[in-house]
């Protein structure tokens, strides 16, 4: 049968949640022993496309082929016993359980009383971490590992089950050059033993040197699937974004004027050193680094979240005081937060009041209750100047897409007139159409005057949009970078990853 | 330094061991009537009822859930109970023409009453997705009408000698609810830590979505959760109908939460994923021996419930500030 031929075929697969069409008639067929890279836009669908093959998701339409095999309905437990294992891009340890545990999961070895048997477990780990070469005791707790130490545990894990199949997303975002090139020592030998890698990640750089095909993801549909040699990497960059870099940027220049915002060695007691740089009026300034290298810990600290052991916040000149985000907010601060979900938007509440919220003061009446009328007349400004699509006001905002949630956030933040705006992970899993209006939305910003500290982990978006770049390594500020046109990802990465150092 | 280190970690891995033991030596130098053998089994028999609840309820919060329906369980588990095991010369007997039954009836019927219980709670978490804290609500008030319509409201007394043996007998001079409190202890303590279904209520309770990626049948898992805590309400309700000789509908109200609060003491996080078995008894102990200390000293009633508010909160910031550390 022509189905034998790879090991995973996905025919025309559809997703959908309520109200969104994730997945739009999806194609993916991965050979064995083959390398092969999923690349496109956060919100593109390749998470999703994996969650269903993990059996995590069920799928809307579409058949899936798995070792010549068709197979439906099926849990991920199924999934794993079928040969089918996923390295999470969220990291899934128990944190307060040992290594060995977390590898062992789901299927703990037992003696012969029908009790855990711990030695057993202890051996059978000691023996998956040497082949990953990963020297840690068994019975170390997770929260005591870096991140870098718990992604080499789940590969172990997925290693464990004997996986036909290992599905790894993004999993090189916390890991510094040594220890990615470890990875793709044992991405290699797995391949050599016959297994399929199905690799996700943002760093096409990588994607060359370790993949043998690659898919390209837009707006939950593949445009394309390649032999990795027969692309470059300008030809993947404009299948993801179905535009070319100039478009998706839009850098309206602006006079930058005088300083506004001015760090002087801030420190916290466990997340950065020492960190110093100075922001001015109409300015982006880019924040770039690995997970954990402690940027978004920063910002937090300047607008009050986190408690600074050292150093100044001088803000227009004078020496702030910032001990709370009540302090931030009264220093002309606002702050998008990096997780809409979890710390941005009040998902049952309408457009409104989720605009509304920090700015109520403003709203006062006469006799001291809120003015429902004045409310609504500030929110339809904004919702105008920003373009929000939404049908009315009184709109839960959970109904909205994530693009539209993300300027429903920005019109919070603008509402409160801030001069300073912080930015953490602006375009984080919005689709690359709404990506491209909030671009807009921030470069209107900065011309404007406002001054704007963005922190992200793309690194497009980054050297698109920033005037200048400071990037982060492990809590250190090992770069202080002016973005010009001969500026690369790579060298970003360098600094990322402390190969290089200017401080 | 490091020694000085390895010391502060001791202290905040064990500091309410040493509140504990602060606690036995300061009463006993102020009271030597604590110190007696009898005072001692007397601390012990106290904390077995809500010992034993303590225990389930670790097993429940490491699931990063909640059983607030514990003392309606076990008081209806105690009225049936009592009322399978009363003696022919009762004077108003529940079943009027029935024989003495053998003490194993009352026993299996306590046992089997609890686990439907607590499966029920644990059913409708896991499948309706409610949150513990209303499910276990809603069975609190439940469990507790049907103990009252068991009973129309009257006590059921005069039991059988074999009841009155688990209650008030001694084992090798060992009275027999703390016999049955420490085969508690060790069953639950294997429970936990050496079979896969305690090693998955840590892995839910710490991150239930690993549990589930890892392909742990998560509502299988809290099904049986409390389906423990329910058979423990069991147990406890056959040692509170021993102790008493009978058994009333109004039993153990308000015990879910002096369980909630011994599991507490003992570092039990309400945020699900860590807990141990000794804390529990460390906790239910803590408490006993303040409220033992207490009445020895003479401290009115009223005050003894203040200054047991006050250990719970300061336990916790105590406990919260350990973690803190750690993260």
């Amino acid at each position: 049968m022509e189905k034998e031929k790879d090991l995973l075929q996905m025919v025309n697969i559809e997703k959908n949640f309520p109200g969104v069409k994730a997945l739009k008639g999806v194609n993916l067929n991965v050979g064995y022993g083959e390398v092969h890279a999923l690349v496109g836009e956060n919100g593109a669908g390749k998470s999703t496309l994996m969650k269903c093959l993990i059996g995590l998701y069920p799928v809307s339409s579409g058949d899936i082929y798995f070792a010549g095999k068709k197979i439906e309905h099926y849990s991920t437990a199924q999934a794993l016993t079928m040969g089918i294992s996923m390295i999470h891009q969220e990291l899934s340890p128990v944190l307060y359980r040992p290594i060995m545990e977390n590898l062992w999961l789901g299927r703990e070895p037992l003696n012969r009383f029908g009790l855990v048997d711990h030695q057993e477990m202890y051996n059978k780990s000691l023996r998956v971490l040497q082949e990953i070469e990963l020297d840690e005791d068994p019975r170390t707790l997770m929260v005591n590992l870096t991140v870098a130490k718990m992604q080499m545990v789940e590969i172990a894990k997925a290693i464990s089950y004997d996986a036909k199949l290992i599905i790894m997303d993004e999993p090189s975002s916390a890991l510094t050059e040594h220890e990615e090139q470890q990875l793709f020592k044992i991405i290699r030998k797995l391949k050599k033993q016959g297994t399929s890698i199905i690799y996700i990640s943002h760093r096409l750089a990588e994607i060359f040197e370790i993949a043998d095909k690659v898919t390209v993801f837009r707006d939950g549909k593949n445009v394309g699937t390649e032999a990795i040699d027969q692309l470059t990497m300008d030809q993947i960059i404009t299948m993801m974004i179905g535009r070319t870099m100039d478009e998706m940027y839009p850098k309206i220049p602006c006079t930058i004027g005088e300083t506004i915002l001015e760090v002087k060695n801030l420190s916290h007691k466990k997340y950065f050193h020492n960190i110093s740089f100075e922001v001015r009026k109409g300015e982006i300034f880019g924040i770039a680094g690995l997970v954990g290298a402690g940027r978004t810990e920063v910002i937090e600290t300047i607008f009050g979240m986190r408690p600074k052991i050292s150093g100044e916040i001088w803000i227009n000149g004078k020496l702030a005081e910032i001990n709370s985000p009540m302090d931030g907010i009264a220093n002309k601060m606002g702050f998008l937060t990096e997780d809409r979900r979890a710390t941005g938007i009040f998902a049952v509440l309408g457009v409104d009041s989720n605009i509304a919220i920090p700015n109520y003061d403003q709203f006062h009446s006469k006799i001291g209750l809120v003015d429902d009328r004045a409310v609504t007349k500030g929110c339809n400004e904004f919702v105008e100047k920003i373009q929000i699509k939404t049908p009315s006001l009184k709109q839960a905002i959970q109904n909205l897409s994530g693009g539209n949630q993300q300027k429903v956030l920005m019109a919070r933040w603008l509402m409160t007139g801030p001069d300073i705006l912080f930015l953490d992970e602006p375009t984080r899993g919005i689709d690359v159409g709404a990506k491209a209006e909030i671009y807009k939305l921030i470069t209107m910003l900065a011309s404007e005057g406002k001054c704007i500290v963005m922190v992200s982990s793309e690194l497009p978006e980054i050297l698109g949009m920033s005037d200048r770049i400071m990037v982060m390594h492990e809590g250190k500020m090992t770069g202080l970078l002016e973005n010009s046109s001969d500026l690369t990802q790579d060298t970003i990465m360098r600094y990322a990853t402390g190969t290089q150092d200017d401080f | 330094m490091k020694h000085q280190n390895r010391l502060q970690e001791i202290f905040t891995k064990y500091g309410i061991v040493f509140v504990l033991i602060v606690m036995i030596i300061a009463m006993s130098m102020i009271k030597p009537s604590f110190r007696t053998l009898n005072n001692i089994l007397n601390i012990l028999t106290q904390c077995s009822v809500y010992g034993i609840l303590a225990l389930g309820m670790t097993v429940v919060i490491v699931s990063k859930g909640i059983d607030l329906s514990v003392g309606s369980i076990l008081a209806l588990c105690a009225v049936i109970a009592a009322s399978l095991g009363q003696s022919s010369t009762a004077s108003t007997k529940y079943f009027a023409n029935m024989a003495e039954l053998p003490i194993i009836v009352p026993i299996l019927a306590g046992l089997l009453i609890g686990a439907i219980c607590g499966a029920i709670n644990g059913g409708l978490i896991a499948f309706t997705g409610i949150p513990a804290f209303i499910a276990t609500l809603g069975m609190m008030t439940i469990c507790r009408g049907f103990a009252y319509i068991y009973t129309s409201g009257k006590p059921v007394s005069t039991l059988i000698p074999s009841f009155e043996f688990i209650g008030q007998g001694r084992l090798l001079g060992i009275p027999m609810p703390v016999v049955i409190y420490l085969g508690m202890i060790i069953i639950t303590k294997i429970l936990l830590n050496n079979t896969r279904f305690g090693k998955r209520t840590f892995a839910v309770g710490g991150n239930i979505n690993a549990a589930e990626v890892s392909g742990v049948n998560v509502k299988k898992i809290l099904l049986w959760v409390y389906t423990y805590m329910g058979m423990c309400a069991g147990v406890a309700a056959i040692v509170s109908t021993g102790r008493m000789v009978s058994a009333q509908p109004g039993l153990a109200s308000g015990y879910e939460l002096t369980a909630i609060a011994s599991t507490t003491i003992g570092g039990t996080s309400q945020s699900g994923g860590i807990g141990t078995v000794w804390g529990a008894v460390v906790g239910a102990l803590v408490l006993s021996v303040m409220r033992n200390g207490m009445t020895i000293l003479g401290i009115q009633s009223y005050l003894q419930q203040i200054v047991e508010g006050v250990v719970i909160i300061v336990a916790v910031i105590l406990d919260m500030r350990k973690n803190a550390r750690k993260a």
